[in-house]
């Protein structure tokens, strides 16, 4: 069988692959070499058990051209969600200038495209970058390093708290159909330092697309870093995405991750507690409808003592959508004091929607604490009576208690235009009608 | 770790004797020759024969599965022995009749034949490396026409049964294990309540490893005919040898409409010594079906064995149908055990409950391996899961996979698991009472697995709260 991707492989090298510091080119024949040797996963890999990636694997998703967009500050002005953050957009995997503005961060937190970081400091972005994500046992992360090009690289220097949201915001058109993107986010957020991060994919017409993303984000001793991915990408599309932390003592790693769209999405959400008192709170909203297919996968793997990990993730699923959702908490021997929670919820609406959910604890330690959950079912008959008898109708009814139960974990949301954003889009989809 | 509390780790296994008995033992190996020699020495019919080599050529085919959270040596197949019989067997009248030394055997097990014939009305159809060797009370049974014998008897007793049930729960392509215990299984025990009948008394069997470097592949096949209910218990043991022994068993329970099956187990196979040198590879496959308003509860007791593979599982087919299953898994010094069930939601309004504990001491690793399947057409389908380890020390580990699977909406599922130290504080509260730290662990581990010791019978419950006892003795220093 022939490898896909190869002859795309070699032209992406011959042209701009191959440029960089001596050390990127050989990562990314590293990189290449290996999701060779990988090939895409199958259900027989235990971690996408539950998920066939058939629909990519059999088609190869061509390079995105490299043409200007048509698109401008009024065609995305509805995804910008606030003014007043700080933001970087993409048009289908290249930085735009133009829709582009971050003026306002302070003048120490260093925030670039991939290339000139790579122009500016190589040795510091050779330190760090694919340090974290590591692709000898992923596929989709080592065809993201092979491929990878317009990516953000931020860098808080220590104790710099920056005050606005940082927006990320991933647009795919139809210019990108049958095209393959592979954003790539390097955070690193020195001691003590702290940053709120928004990462948004959102697909503009319903074109069919591969977001093949990963993140690497480190967090410092004292440090905090919020991240919040908002994946809203074309129902036509799919969405891979992996985020690979590493946490250091006392640090705080707080993650949301929002999936609407897409016909098919796999989000990891993994790391790693190395230092003492790290703490991880790993949040989660899927909702799906159609065919719609969404996996999510968390890993946390304590690695010292006195680490908290904090999971909730809700899933609300109709039509013949299919949720997936594998959250693994590991505790090395070492991790003395530990102390783990995990749940996860789903709401089946329709009789065809179904949902796999394999939480699962390997624990080596013996001094910890850790508890998971998972209920599946659908909305509470009493709850529903009880509202009935206040003289609430039948599907006003059911529209609340879905929405009391995506609020759950929308609570979590720190920054509160995207609470908003998110709760109005929720009591929207369920009510038909605008939430104050 | 304390001195006292030392001693207690290295205590001896207590079932770790062998017998000297003369055994008619068939040479190592594993061909079709070894087949139809087995077959022979049981005068099998010919359609046995022939469901055996089916099985031993797709055996062939299949490869040994390592996806269980388990380390062990590669197991060499043709160095085993598949055949092991006391020379002294020959059909038997009575129990007088039993080599006395067997006998002695089971007394030393604490399950006198002839004292439990007397006192405890329990039958119990012991098996002794691979023969049956002596089924009482089965004139009381057969008055109510329960059928309580060894598979090999069964086969010609009783052959429409065995055709019409053998292989139709665990079929023999079902598993690499299974497939090779229905190529060389050499015997084990049936049963068979009749229409409508409660079975008088609890039915047991006792197994026990004797020879050295033979497997014991035992096949179980119970079938409750509508209506019928039935308890069931399950003992086992082996002496200690230095070398790992292979047991790989199959169970298969047929629950029709309203019938009704309790299958417990308590099993405390050599689980090697503090080094884990030796032991039994216990890789077992236990299968149930239940049909209409039928209920199967599995009970299990795992203290022993170096390596504990099993899933007792409920095929929920029928309409209201009902599965349970009760665990308390051991592991200490080196053991491993990966053992859960699957619940399989076929028919409407099917409810299943797990209840689940792990207890890891030593540098034991248990892993809690779980499925929950509800498939489209169950509606109403209910599983309330429970699964909680205790760690004990700081060198064992506690797993926990839960598979939860769900295609119908009006099913309700939830699923519970923790995992914490033994409370210090409880064992300091015991402690200031005036007990032992031994005592004091064994009466919270006891009170930790109070839900699944409930479910055992009576003669069972305590004993199997001795074994926890001796098998934890020594872990909390």
């Amino acid at each position: 069988m022939t490898v896909p991707y190869t002859d795309q492989f070699a032209a992406f090298s011959a042209n701009g692959g191959g440029e960089g510091p001596a050390w990127l080119p050989a990562l990314r024949a590293q990189a290449f070499e290996r999701f060779s040797a990988l090939g895409f996963p199958t259900t027989r890999d235990e971690d996408w058990h539950f998920t066939s990636v058939t629909p990519i694997a059999e088609r190869t998703f061509k390079a995105v051209k490299a043409a200007p967009t048509a698109l401008t500050l009024s065609d995305i002005e509805p995804w910008l969600v606030d003014e007043s953050w700080q933001r970087l957009v993409f048009v289908n995997g290249r930085l735009e200038p133009a829709l582009s503005n971050f003026s306002e961060l302070p003048a120490e937190v260093q925030v670039s495209t991939l290339s000139e970081a790579l122009r500016e400091e190589p040795e510091w972005v050779k330190k760090h970058l694919g340090t974290l994500a590591a692709f000898d046992r992923a596929a989709f992360t080592a065809l993201n390093t092979a491929f990878m090009q317009d990516g953000v690289v931020v860098r808080i220097p220590k104790g710099e708290v920056v005050e606005v949201p940082l927006h990320i915001l991933h647009v795919t058109d139809t210019q990108a159909a049958g095209a393959a993107v592979h954003p790539r986010l390097l955070v690193v957020a020195e001691a003590q330092s702290q940053l709120v991060m928004i990462e948004s994919y959102v697909g503009l017409g319903q074109a069919s697309y591969l977001v093949n993303g990963v993140a690497e984000i480190s967090v410092g001793d004292g440090a905090r870093v919020d991240h919040y991915k908002i994946q809203r990408d074309s129902l036509e599309a799919f969405h891979v995405g992996t985020v690979q932390v590493t946490q250091g003592r006392d640090s705080i790693y707080h993650s949301f991750s929002y999936a609407a769209g897409a016909a098919l999405s796999r989000t990891n959400v993994y790391t790693k507690l190395v230092g003492t008192g790290g703490e991880a709170r790993l949040n989660g909203l899927y909702v799906l409808d159609g065919t719609q297919h969404a996996d999510h996968q968390t890993f946390v793997e304590h690695l010292a003592e006195s680490c908290a990990s904090r999971e909730l993730y809700i899933g609300i699923l109709d039509g013949a959508s299919h949720g997936v959702f594998n959250g693994k908490v590991y505790v090395d021997p070492i991790a003395q004091k530990t102390d783990g929670k995990q749940t996860n919820k789903a709401l089946l609406l329709s009789d065809k929607a179904r949902i796999d959910t394999k939480p699962q604890l390997e624990i080596f330690a013996d001094d910890v604490k850790c508890t998971h959950g998972a209920t599946i079912g659908k909305l509470d008959d009493q709850a529903l009576f009880y509202l009935k008898s206040r003289g609430i109708g039948s599907d006003n009814a059911r529209a609340l208690l879905t929405y009391a139960f995506a609020a759950q974990v929308l609570e979590t949301i720190e920054v509160d235009a995207l609470r908003l954003l998110l709760e109005r889009a929720i009591f929207a989809r369920f009510t038909n009608l605008a939430l104050e | 770790m304390s001195s006292s509390i030392e001693s207690l780790v290295n205590k001896e296994y207590a079932y770790g004797f062998v017998t000297d008995v003369e055994s008619d033992t068939i040479p190592r190996g594993l061909t079709e020759e070894t087949i139809r020699l087995i077959s022979a020495k049981k005068n099998e019919p010919e359609w046995l024969l022939d469901w055996r080599l089916k099985a031993y050529r797709r055996w062939l085919t299949m490869t040994e599965p390592h996806w269980p959270n388990v380390t062990y040596a590669p197991i060499d197949y043709q160095a085993q022995t598949y055949y092991s019989a006391p020379r002294s067997v020959k059909p038997l009248q009575s129990l007088d009749e039993v080599d006395p030394e067997l006998l002695k055997t089971y007394a030393k097990l604490g399950i006198s034949l002839t004292e439990q014939k007397r006192l405890t009305g329990v039958a119990v159809d012991a098996i002794f490396d691979s023969v049956s060797v002596g089924t009482t009370m089965k004139t009381e049974l057969a008055a109510v026409g329960v059928v309580f014998c060894s598979f090999g008897e069964a086969v010609h007793s009783h052959p429409e049964l065995i055709k019409k049930y053998l292989g139709s729960v665990v079929p023999y392509s079902d598993n690499f294990f299974a497939a090779l215990n229905s190529a060389v299984f050499s015997d084990g025990s049936f049963v068979y309540i009749p229409k409508g009948v409660k079975c008088p008394l609890e039915l047991s069997t006792y197994f026990r490893i004797n020879a050295a470097d033979t497997g014991q592949f035992e096949r179980t096949l119970i079938v409750a005919d509508e209506g019928a209910s039935v308890s069931y218990l399950e003992g086992c043991t082996a002496p200690k040898r230095a070398t790992n022994q292979l047991h790989a068993a199959v169970v298969e329970i047929i629950a029709l409409d309203d019938a009704s099956v309790k299958y417990s187990t308590v099993q405390n196979w050599y689980a090697g010594d503090k080094d884990g040198v030796g032991g039994i590879y216990n890789f077992v496959t236990k299968r149930g079906k239940a049909q209409t308003n039928a209920k199967i509860s599995w009970t299990q007791v795992e203290t022993g064995s170096a390596i504990t593979w099993k899933y007792p599982s409920v095929i929920l087919q029928g309409d209201n149908s009902v599965g349970e299953f009760y665990s308390v898994a051991v592991v200490n010094n080196r053991q491993q055990a990966d053992t859960g069930t699957k619940m399989i939601h076929i028919g409407r309004n099917t409810r299943s409950t797990i209840i689940s504990k792990g207890i890891s001491a030593g540098q034991g690793q248990n892993s809690y391996r779980g499925q929950v399947k509800v498939l489209p057409k169950a509606e109403g389908a209910r599983n309330y899961t429970q699964c909680d380890s205790m760690l004990i020390g700081n060198a064992c580990g506690a797993h926990t996979f839960p598979y939860i699977e769900v295609a119908n909406n009006t099913a309700t599922l939830e699923h519970e698991a923790s995992t914490s130290k033994i409370g210090e504080d409880q064992i300091f509260y015991c402690k200031s009472r005036g007990l032992n730290a031994e005592h004091a662990i064994s009466l919270i581990v006891a009170g930790f697995c109070k839900e699944v010791f409930k479910e055992l019978p009576m003669e069972f419950a305590l004993e199997a709260q001795q074994l926890l006892g001796i098998s934890l003795e020594g872990s909390v220093g």
